[in-house]
């Protein structure tokens, strides 16, 4: 059994999870049915903005098959205010947030009662007995409106609708660089709000065992470990007492990275009545109650020499925070601030960011987070650069970015990015995409005036991923570590568990983590098992978001695994009578040097440790280990995107003619699994792009409140993408990993934007506000002709 | 309330429904077949899709009480003699699906369009499958899934 011969890392295996997926043998968290169960359902706020003046549940009682039903005073003992783990600065306005509102609500979608009922129909029908008298206030809407002095304030209490303001000044000053400039550009960009869309809306159960308070967690999250810790701190549970388990959950994308007002509401219902319950929420009320991402104002300007040389970057953010601040609404932005100077060398970068409340379902992340948006702005106003210095984009790029040769390098920003070789990645995406070629249609095409457009769009990007180092975290004010924990437990059968702090949700850690461990341990891939998602099976995690599951917590199960290596190798040279040193260790094997028959597999040794009749003197009996991996830097994908369009404009429609990337996420334990990451990833950045925007009217109602309203692009709306990569292996943790989560969503979306309007150019368009929809183009044509 | 006989993967259930009561919630809440999700309450998203007598439904949008005499087939009954039907080896080899919440849904349109059209085009697979939303996969790989399916060749 012991004796992999093929290096697993690298290699395409399929997936270990997908034999229950595609039979139907789920554990959705909707699916647990408990003996008991009641169901939840919440009513919430119509409006965006009113006063709370009376509630009354007692109606929804008389309402057959209602066990129990709250208003938010009924519940607010015992159920405190939802956490926001990173206050950005010191004098940040943290507004209290109850799960239930009680006085006021201050979005459409706020929860105001809750009923308990039998059955989810018997609870969803119940809503409509309880009595809300509201006052309506003045909705908050306008980033900008909402900042002058007489503005109506979503927090009244807080005098204020500022929720901080973050600034970073960098390198040289950038007033004074400004003044050597030959070109300064200046542009207004908006990132218009999205809605993350995981295809398993959120759902959670909690079975109560009242005798002893003990309570588990089911729930579609990201984030078991943090929840089981803010769930205690909120409803005052005793940590201890307290399961979390993330079952099999479909998607996340950020927005299961969060501690939600329903898992709080129905830990407290259940605890209240001592009976399970269950809250599954329906995709419409997902739209108001499952955070936004994105949702900012970007104010850029760049400024460089007549030959093409940057010499500095300024930007302003104003950005969305919604109606309160949750998990790391105020960070998103933050964690962006440090990516806008891109790949490029520059010396001077001036950054600010104010944080502004409105009365809109609140943002958090988002595939992403931040760095979309510091990517798109950098990537649109390099465009605008070029072509005022009427240089080719590529060109340009090419003049101000890192040399391959220039590695480890300090980014204006104050980041050290460890590798990369922008050079390699993108000859091999102009190769691949054909780009001369497709330049010399172009113009053809422009000179004969086509009212179908070629447009080109070219999106060189990097980011900061692998959260993250604990240290640099400190700094930055966020609540936890950055940290990632793993355990390697070697059975006596010569199976082996590991156990990892991540929790997957459709990344594939099952079948990577195997791979891993397979590698270091020389055992098959088939003797892995990988238990995660489960706070008394794995009980130490930091979880899964910002690409980190693999740089952080696979690189965390290669070290354990080194650790139970270790501990092996002390055990089979007691075992075959030589020393440590005369040992060699491959394939599972351990042999001495100069006789290969006397030799033991690992899995021998696993067994041997199990009875330990005869181990050496003193040891503890076991070969098991774990390891808790803090990086010391974040790891930094690259790549380049190219997209051409064909931009009908008669019609204003846009339609994507071919894409082509070239991604660096470093060493790839697995190929197949990075390629499908890559395509979900620019499938959300395209759709962001050209697709996707959450509206909301002047009173601030949700209008695309429905996914018949909100476009989540289907298989008509995507191309077919081809993709690529180069190597680089990251130098801050042993795997050489980089993390590829998010960097399609990161590159696709400037480089769709930057092509739309390449090919509308010629007509006067320098500008098409996204989503670039036919509607929005055509718009773009009209006034550019004016 | 209201009697319905409803043959479910091949087996017969009698069950007393109030008429409201969706097909899916039927599938999922009583007869605890909860291999097909929900992913939305708009019939958008494909998620719940279903075949009942010889047509794919989204079973978001049909009541209980209409399967009354029907045969319904879900995910869950594809397999056959524990053999995987050759849509799930499919988006199994060819990495179709991540999270995996829409795979049902996929997989059970995918089989309607193999049924009507055997070998069908990469665009007409696109076409085919445009009820169907997932948010993972950016829908190349399950379209060379469903073109391996119907014995294509398909470039890895």
């Amino acid at each position: 059994m012991t004796g992999a011969t093929e290096r697993e890392v690298g290699r395409a295996r399929l997936r270990k999870e997908d034999a229950r997926l595609v039979t139907g043998q789920t554990t959705w968290t909707d699916n647990i049915q408990v003996t008991g169960l009641l169901h939840l359902a919440i009513l919430r706020s119509p409006m965006a903005h009113a006063r709370v003046d009376r509630v009354d549940v007692s109606p929804a009682l008389e309402r057959p098959g209602v066990v129990a039903a709250f208003s938010g005073r009924d519940l607010a003992e015992g159920l405190g205010s939802l956490p926001c783990a990173w206050p950005v600065t010191e004098d940040i306005v943290l507004p209290d947030h109850p799960p239930l509102a009680v006085d006021e609500v201050r979005y459409a979608g706020d929860p105001v009662a809750v009923v308990v009922a039998r059955d989810r129909y018997a609870a969803a029908d119940a809503l409509e007995a309880i009595e809300v008298d509201y006052t309506p206030l003045p909705p908050v809407l306008d980033l900008e409106a909402s900042l002058a002095e007489d503005a109506p304030l979503v927090h009244a209490d807080k005098g204020t609708n500022r929720c901080y303001v973050w600034p970073l000044a960098t390198g040289e000053d950038y007033a004074s660089v400004k003044e050597r400039a030959d070109v300064v550009l200046k542009r207004r960009y908006l990132q218009q709000r999205l809605i993350p869309n995981a295809m398993e809306p959120r759902a959670v159960v909690v079975t109560p065992l009242p005798a002893s308070g003990e309570y588990t967690v089911y729930s579609a999250t990201q984030i078991p470990h943090i929840l089981r810790i803010m769930l205690a701190m909120v409803t005052g549970v005793p940590e201890h007492k307290l399961r979390v388990i993330a079952p099999d959950v479909g998607g996340g994308f950020g927005s299961k990275l969060q501690v939600y007002g329903e898992e709080a509401i129905a830990l407290t219902v259940a605890r209240r009545l001592g009976r399970p319950v269950k809250w599954t929420e329906s995709r419409s009320e997902g739209y108001l109650a499952t955070h936004h991402g994105r949702g900012m104002i970007q104010d850029v300007e760049i400024a460089a020499t007549r030959e093409g040389k940057l010499l500095g970057l300024k930007v302003d953010l104003l950005a969305d925070m919604g109606a309160y601040l949750m998990l790391v609404t105020p960070g998103v932005p933050i964690l962006g601030a440090f990516m806008y100077p891109g790949i490029y060398k520059m010396d001077a970068y001036d950054f600010t960011c104010t944080g502004v409340f409105t009365t809109r379902t609140p943002t958090d992340a988002y595939r992403g987070a931040g760095r979309p948006e510091a990517t798109y702005a950098i990537e649109r106003i390099m465009d605008e650069l070029a072509v005022e210095l009427d240089l080719d984009p590529v060109e340009l790029r090419r003049r101000n970015w890192i040399r391959h040769e220039e590695f480890p390098y300090p980014s204006v920003a104050g980041l050290t990015y460890d590798s990369g070789n922008y050079e390699a990645a993108t000859d091999k995406a102009l190769a691949l995409f054909g780009y001369d070629d497709l330049r010399a249609e172009q113009q053809k095409r422009n000179e004969r005036g086509d009212t179908v457009r070629l447009g080109i769009g070219v999106s060189t990007y990097t980011e900061m991923c692998g959260l993250a180092p604990s240290r640099v975290l400190g700094d930055l004010r966020y609540g936890a570590g950055g940290w990632e924990a793993a355990s390697i437990r070697m059975l006596p059968t010569g199976k082996v568990e590991v156990v990892t702090g991540t929790s997957p949700h459709g990344q594939g850690h099952v079948t990577s983590w195997s791979q891993i461990a397979a590698d270091v341990l020389g055992v098959s891939f088939d003797d892995v098992e990988v238990v995660h998602g489960d706070t008394k099976a794995a009980p130490q995690g930091m979880d899964t978001y910002g690409s980190r599951s693999l740089v952080v917590g696979g690189a965390a199960v290669h070290q354990a695994a080194v650790k139970v290596v270790a501990k092996a190798r002390k055990v089979a040279a007691h075992l075959l009578e030589a020393s440590e040193d005369d040992l060699e260790f491959a394939g599972g094997v351990f042999s001495v040097k100069g006789s290969p028959e006397a030799r033991t597999t690992i899995q021998e040794i696993a067994l041997a440790t199990f009875s330990s009749h005869d181990l050496p003197d003193g040891m503890e009996p076991t070969i098991n280990a774990e390891h808790v991996m803090d990086p010391e830097n974040f790891s930094y994908p690259h790549g380049t995107h190219l997209c051409a369009v064909e931009v009908d404009t008669e019609t204003g429609r846009t339609t994507i003619r071919s894409y082509v990337c070239v991604d660096d996420v470093g060493r790839v334990v697995n190929p197949l699994i990075v390629e499908g990451q890559v395509h979900g990833g620019i499938a959300q950045g395209i759709a962001q792009a050209l697709y996707e925007e959450a509206v909301y009217d002047d009173e601030g109602n949700l209008v695309s409140g429905t996914m018949a309203d909100y476009l989540v692009p289907s298989a008509v709306d995507l191309p077919d993408f081809v993709t690529d990569r180069t190597e680089t292996p990251a130098t801050s943790n042993p795997l050489g990993a980089k993390g590829v989560g998010e960097a399609g969503t990161i590159a696709a979306t400037p480089a769709v934007v930057n092509a739309i309007v390449d090919a509308l150019r010629p007509l006067g368009v320098t500008e098409v506000a996204m989503p670039c929809t036919p509607g929005r183009v055509w718009q773009a044509l009209k006034e550019a002709s004016a | 309330m209201t009697r319905i006989s409803v043959k479910v993967d091949g087996t017969t259930y009698e069950d007393e429904v109030e008429p409201r009561l969706l097909l899916v919630h039927y599938l999922r809440d009583r007869l605890g077949l909860t291999g097909t999700p929900v992913g939305c309450d708009t019939s958008n998203c494909g998620a719940c899709t279903v075949d009942l007598d010889g047509e794919t439904v989204k079973s978001c949008s049909v009541l209980a009480v209409q399967a009354d005499g029907s045969a319904v087939t879900t995910i869950q009954g594809l397999a056959q003699g524990g053999e995987w039907h050759p849509l799930q080896k499919a988006f199994h080899e060819r990495h179709a699906l991540q999270c995996g919440y829409c795979t049902p849904g996929m997989i059970m349109a995918a089989r309607d369009l193999l049924r009507e059209n055997p070998v069908p085009t990469p665009d007409e697979v696109r076409h085919a499958l445009e009820g169907n939303l997932c948010r993972c996969t950016g829908y190349q790989n399950i379209v060379r899934a469903v073109l391996a399916a119907s014995g294509q060749e398909v470039a890895s």
